[in-house]
């Protein structure tokens, strides 16, 4: 039986910040065949391609047959608890924080025994659902939880370390001038969190949706530009210590490649705007979002980049745009390591192209502002790393592994 | 004597008997910038950007980089920014003759009606109505629009509806008759743009920029503190940027006013 | 009467057990034990060191150092080298290699030798390099450690054959009494049944008095010829048999039986005994449950059983079956892969008469086991080994 959790009470200014510390980080090359299956929410183990054995712990050799066709696959789920242990007194630092810890030995229904974190459901000889999700140390580790739903099941304390549910926590929209900045506030507020703040950039101009988003208790509208450092800087001082969640909405598209457009203008605002901007946040609120990784119910956990997927393959119509947001992409990526060390996630939401004026004259299927902001929380529950949304996104994810220069060619129609 | 008289004006500074108006907003990244359709290029928003402040990046001193359109905040019009000017000898801010930098200027207080409308109209008969008080615009003069529009929050400063801004200025008749009646050498607002925000829809669209850079003349925006003008009398003193072939610049604008 | 078809140890004898007494922490580094330890050999041998022509090492905390580096640093030149990774399974796998070698002429005197420094971090360090699979598998969830990977071993033993705490529990409070006789114990007050119930958790259903505390020191002994200890007129224990098994039954889910029990007739055949003529026991007791199952693995009763067993035996030196006699680990304490070697010294100690305070009357013929690396969610090492006093 889960206790739920309270809302947090209003911090002690005069108490010292519990800081981040992180469970064991090291794993051989073979094991982050898991750190890629927990990114993207799947459950994958190794199949020997040759007598079809799944085994675990990773390896090299298939213990049955020796055979070093060994490939991670898509794996059945189900498994049953054989024995569980709670552990009182941990040697480790990041686990004695958290003792008691309670963790089992699961015998997977496709073959493998499996230790693993324990949801507090889960029952000793019963089934058990498996997962792999990313510890605070951004490492793939393997979860039970039981099998069906159970009362208040995310409020589980070793689950909250593995994810980054918006329930009772502070977040940040960068950007409530677009379509998915708004919907994503408003998702966000359905998903229990105690406040969201949206950013508006030139507040002196108005937009589509101010009315709605400032009639909502639990949304307060901010002034924020995220290409100029001091707006970003000005609201970090004021709301810095608050953010626990933020998700970067910036939005900047136009269509365009290179030979279509004449000088530099248009871009200089891409790289500003999405770039430039970036940077502003990442200076601004990373640092304290480090430092709060472990500060309470409502510690800082998350910060989601909505990307378009033509940042892994660039869209030639939209090429700028492609280009700055690759450019993004790797930023994240820079960001993500240097986020770890406070235990904060980084998830980049992929989208193809989104159903807003922009994209106007592009064929579907093109994703609903609202599709994206229902993929953010539900990443943020799950505590992913890599969302794709849509079937755009989908799409080209798959055929990107497949055969990133059919892609290409495709792309350029 | 014209010796004598500028030290007499560097005295009278000095002792406030002639009073510096600064007529500038401040060059801030917040500070309501045009919008043009998204479809056309747009004017890069103001970026002030630290380099170092008496920190690791540069331990004894504090700079910035800083971006801005031509056309950002208080900014000054050459007449190569519009069509109507692009070929007329001289026409940009750095080959204009930098005499006239420096010139005297009418103001026209309209403030009144525009806090009532905003689509306030500047027409010739307001402004010979206002010749009949204070005598005839003479020529090589400014012509402010006093709104004290420079007053308001920055969300009804910008003003813009669906159907786009509504802020006040001139209609083509006046302009025409500015330019061409009375020779004026600029004409200066408190709005965004020389234009008022509906002119799009004026015949010549924008009339300001129309007949003013197509006669070589200038144009002054977003200015301030026009409330405290004289009517007449007043010396501004507009020094664009000197950039090569410059359309424009934001500068600081003043006023010289004598305190009697 | 033996069927086995390994060849015999004939003429192969084991001299001069060495303890060097442990301490909790100590600064000195595990080279400084081991050649505490290697002096000792041959002080109390006689030995000179050029004597020594086989080294055999086994050791957690040597750093950068394997064997190889040893034979400078200690001034030994051997003709047969060996470094034995294999924990708690390290004194019997080293004792067989010895064996044959010396059988072979390889080697004529082989020193067998597990030394272990303990730092504050060493515990800690030791752990976080211990394997791929726990460094993959096992140490990212909390364990920190053997205690939550034996938790759930226990847990599963205790849980399918009804074993209570209670009964684990005899084998500690015995061992305990054991170890009040031993002057070099680092557990120095008796334990009650009652006080080990009582104990606070570490990862349930082990207790603290489930596990054995990590500390430095080393262990010894010399494996030659029954000739060259004659000639030496060195008291000499003869080897009768062995085994070992690593990665055993891996089709268990999980592990309710070690490698012993796959060969455990070879045990007793090779040696030509049965368990009721054993004087004493040694198992390798990193967990009292554990000793339990070596209980069942090598022979003294059933799968299952061994609650009952240690209910039905009196395990203190005066008892009818003197298991662990110095104390074991849970008392002595471990010392790092000393800890392999710790009960068989012990029992070359008994057989040999020169047990001193925890000398079992007339103990003549012994059996030690050895078990180790648990290595992601079992004990891959396993071995045993029977030997025989002059007496018998």
């Amino acid at each position: 039986m889960i206790d739920p959790i309270e809302p947090p009470r209003r911090k002690n200014p005069l108490l010292r910040t519990r800081l981040p510390t992180a469970p064991p980080r090291a794993r051989s090359r073979t094991s982050h065949g898991f750190t890629r299956a927990a990114a993207e929410g799947r459950f994958m183990l190794q199949r020997c391609q040759g007598c079809g054995t799944f085994t675990y712990p990773a390896r090299e050799a298939c213990p049955s047959c020796l055979s070093s066709a060994l490939a991670f696959v898509d794996a059945p789920a189900r498994g049953l608890l054989l024995a569980e242990t709670t552990a009182r007194v941990p040697s480790d630092v990041y686990f004695r924080e958290r003792a008691p810890w309670r963790v089992g030995l699961v015998k997977m229904d496709c073959g493998p025994t499996i230790v693993a974190h324990l949801h507090a459901d889960c029952i000793e000889g019963a089934a058990v659902r498996m997962s792999f999700q990313l510890d605070k140390s951004g490492q793939a580790v393997a979860f039970a939880r039981p099998e069906g739903e159970t009362p208040d099941m995310a409020d589980d304390r070793q689950w909250r370390e593995m994810t980054a549910d918006p329930k009772f926590r502070r977040v940040l929209v960068t950007n409530g001038r677009s379509a998915i900045g708004r919907e994503a506030a408003l998702a966000l507020k359905a998903a229990g969190t105690k406040m969201v703040f949206v950013g508006i950039a030139e507040p002196w101009r108005p937009f589509a949706g101010e009315e709605l988003l400032r009639r909502q208790d639990g949304i307060e509208l901010v002034t924020l530009d995220a290409a100029d450092e001091k707006s970003v800087g000005d609201l970090a001082a004021d709301i810095g210590g608050k953010v626990d969640i933020l998700v970067n909405t910036t939005e900047y598209v136009r269509p365009g490649g290179l030979l279509d457009r004449k000088g530099t203008s248009i871009a200089r605002d891409e790289i500003d705007q999405a770039y430039l901007g970036f940077i502003n946040l990442a200076q601004a609120f990373g640092p304290i979002m480090r430092m709060r990784g472990a500060d309470g119910i409502n510690n800082s956990v998350a910060w989601v980049n909505i990307l378009s997927v033509h940042a892994l393959a660039n869209w030639p119509a939209f090429g700028a745009y492609s280009a700055s947001q690759a450019a993004c992409l790797s930023l994240s990526h820079c960001l993500r390591a240097e986020l770890r060390p406070g235990g904060i996630k980084l998830m980049n939401v992929f989208t193809g192209p989104v159903d807003t004026e922009w994209f106007q004259t592009v064929p579907q299927p093109k994703v609903a502002p609202r599709a994206v902001a229902q993929a953010v929380v539900a990443g943020l529950r799950d505590g992913l790393e890599e969302m794709y949304v849509g079937d755009v996104a989908e799409e080209i994810r798959q055929r990107l592994a497949a055969n990133p220069k059919a892609l290409e060619r495709e792309l350029d129609r | 004597m014209q010796g004598r008289a500028l030290l007499e004006l560097a005295d009278a500074i000095a002792s406030d008997a002639v009073r510096v108006i600064d007529l500038s907003f401040t060059l801030s990244p917040d500070f309501p910038v045009i919008v043009l359709p998204p479809e056309f290029g747009q004017a890069a928003p103001v970026r002030i950007q630290e380099i170092s402040r008496y920190d690791a990046r540069g331990p004894a001193w504090y700079w910035n980089n800083v971006t801005f359109g031509e056309h950002t905040g208080t900014h000054f019009d050459a007449p190569i920014h519009w069509f109507t000017g692009k070929d007329l000898a001289n026409n940009a801010v750095d080959t204009m003759p930098a005499k006239d930098m420096i010139a005297p200027a009418c103001v026209i207080d309209c403030s009144a009606q525009a806090a009532q409308d905003p689509d306030f109209v500047l027409t010739v008969p307001i402004v010979e109505a206002w010749e009949a008080r204070h005598g005839r615009i003479p020529s090589r003069h400014w012509v402010l629009l006093r709104t004290d529009w420079s007053k308001k929050g920055w969300r009804d400063y910008s003003n813009l509806r669906d159907d786009g801004a509504h802020t006040p200025g001139p209609n083509p008749a006046v302009m025409r008759w500015l330019v061409e009646e009375r020779g004026i050498i600029g004409f200066g607002t408190e709005t965004i743009g020389t234009d008022a925000g509906q002119a799009g829809h004026f015949e010549p669209p924008y009339p300001a920029h129309h007949f003013l850079h197509g006669a070589g003349r200038y144009g002054l925006q977003c200015l301030c503190n026009l409330d405290q003008l004289p009517a007449t009398g007043a010396i501004i003193v507009a020094s664009p940027l000197k950039i090569k072939n410059g359309s424009g610049s934001p500068l600081r604008v003043i006023a010289l006013v004598s305190s009697t | 009467m033996t069927n086995s078809l390994r060849v015999p140890y004939d003429g192969i004898v084991m001299a001069a057990p060495v303890t060097i007494p442990y301490v909790r922490y100590s600064i000195e580094s595990a080279q400084w034990w081991i050649g505490r330890a290697l002096r000792a050999l041959v002080t109390e041998s006689g030995l000179k060191v050029s004597d020594i022509d086989g080294l055999c090492v086994s050791s957690f905390t040597m750093g950068t150092d394997s064997g190889i580096g040893l034979t400078q640093h200690f001034g030994l030149c051997v003709r047969w080298l060996d470094t034995i990774p294999l924990g708690g399974a390290s004194a019997i796998a080293a004792l067989r290699k010895a064996a044959r070698a010396v059988q072979a002429r390889d080697a004529d005197i082989v020193a067998c030798i597990a030394g272990d420094t303990n730092h504050v971090d060493s515990f800690r360090l030791t752990l976080e390099n211990f394997s791929r699979f726990n460094q993959d598998a096992v140490y990212p969830y909390g364990a920190g450690g053997a205690n939550s990977s034996f938790a759930l071993i226990a847990r599963n033993y205790m849980r399918s054959f009804g074993v209570t705490r209670e009964d684990v529990g005899r084998i500690a409070v015995a061992q305990r009494a054991n170890a009040l006789r031993n002057p070099h114990a680092l557990m120095k007050t008796p334990l009650s049944i009652e006080q080990y119930l009582a104990a606070r958790p570490i990862s349930d259903p082990i207790h603290l008095f489930d596990c054995v505390m990590p500390c430095a020191g080393a262990e010894a002994f010399l494996v030659m010829r029954e000739d060259t200890a004659a000639s030496l007129r060195l008291p000499a224990a003869r080897l009768l048999s062995t085994i070992e098994r690593h990665n055993a039954f891996a089709d268990d889910p999980m592990q309710v039986r070690g490698g012993w029990a796959m060969d455990v007739g070879e045990l007793y055949a090779m040696a030509g005994v049965k368990p009721d003529d054993l004087n004493i026991v040694q198992t390798y007791d990193d967990y009292p449950v554990i000793s339990m199952m070596q209980f069942e693995d090598l022979g003294f009763c059933g799968k299952g059983e061994g609650a009952e067993f240690v209910r039905q035996h009196d395990l203190t030196i005066d008892g009818d079956l003197p298991h662990n006699t110095s104390g074991g680990q849970l008392s002595v304490g471990q010392a790092g892969a000393a800890g392999a070697y710790l009960g068989l010294v012990e029992g070359l100690r008994q057989v040999l008469g020169v047990a001193g305070p925890t000398q079992v009357r007339d103990a003549s013929l012994g059996l030690a086991s050895g078990f180790g690396m648990i290595n992601y969610d079992r004990g891959l090492a396993s071995g045993a080994a029977i030997f025989a006093g002059p007496s018998r």
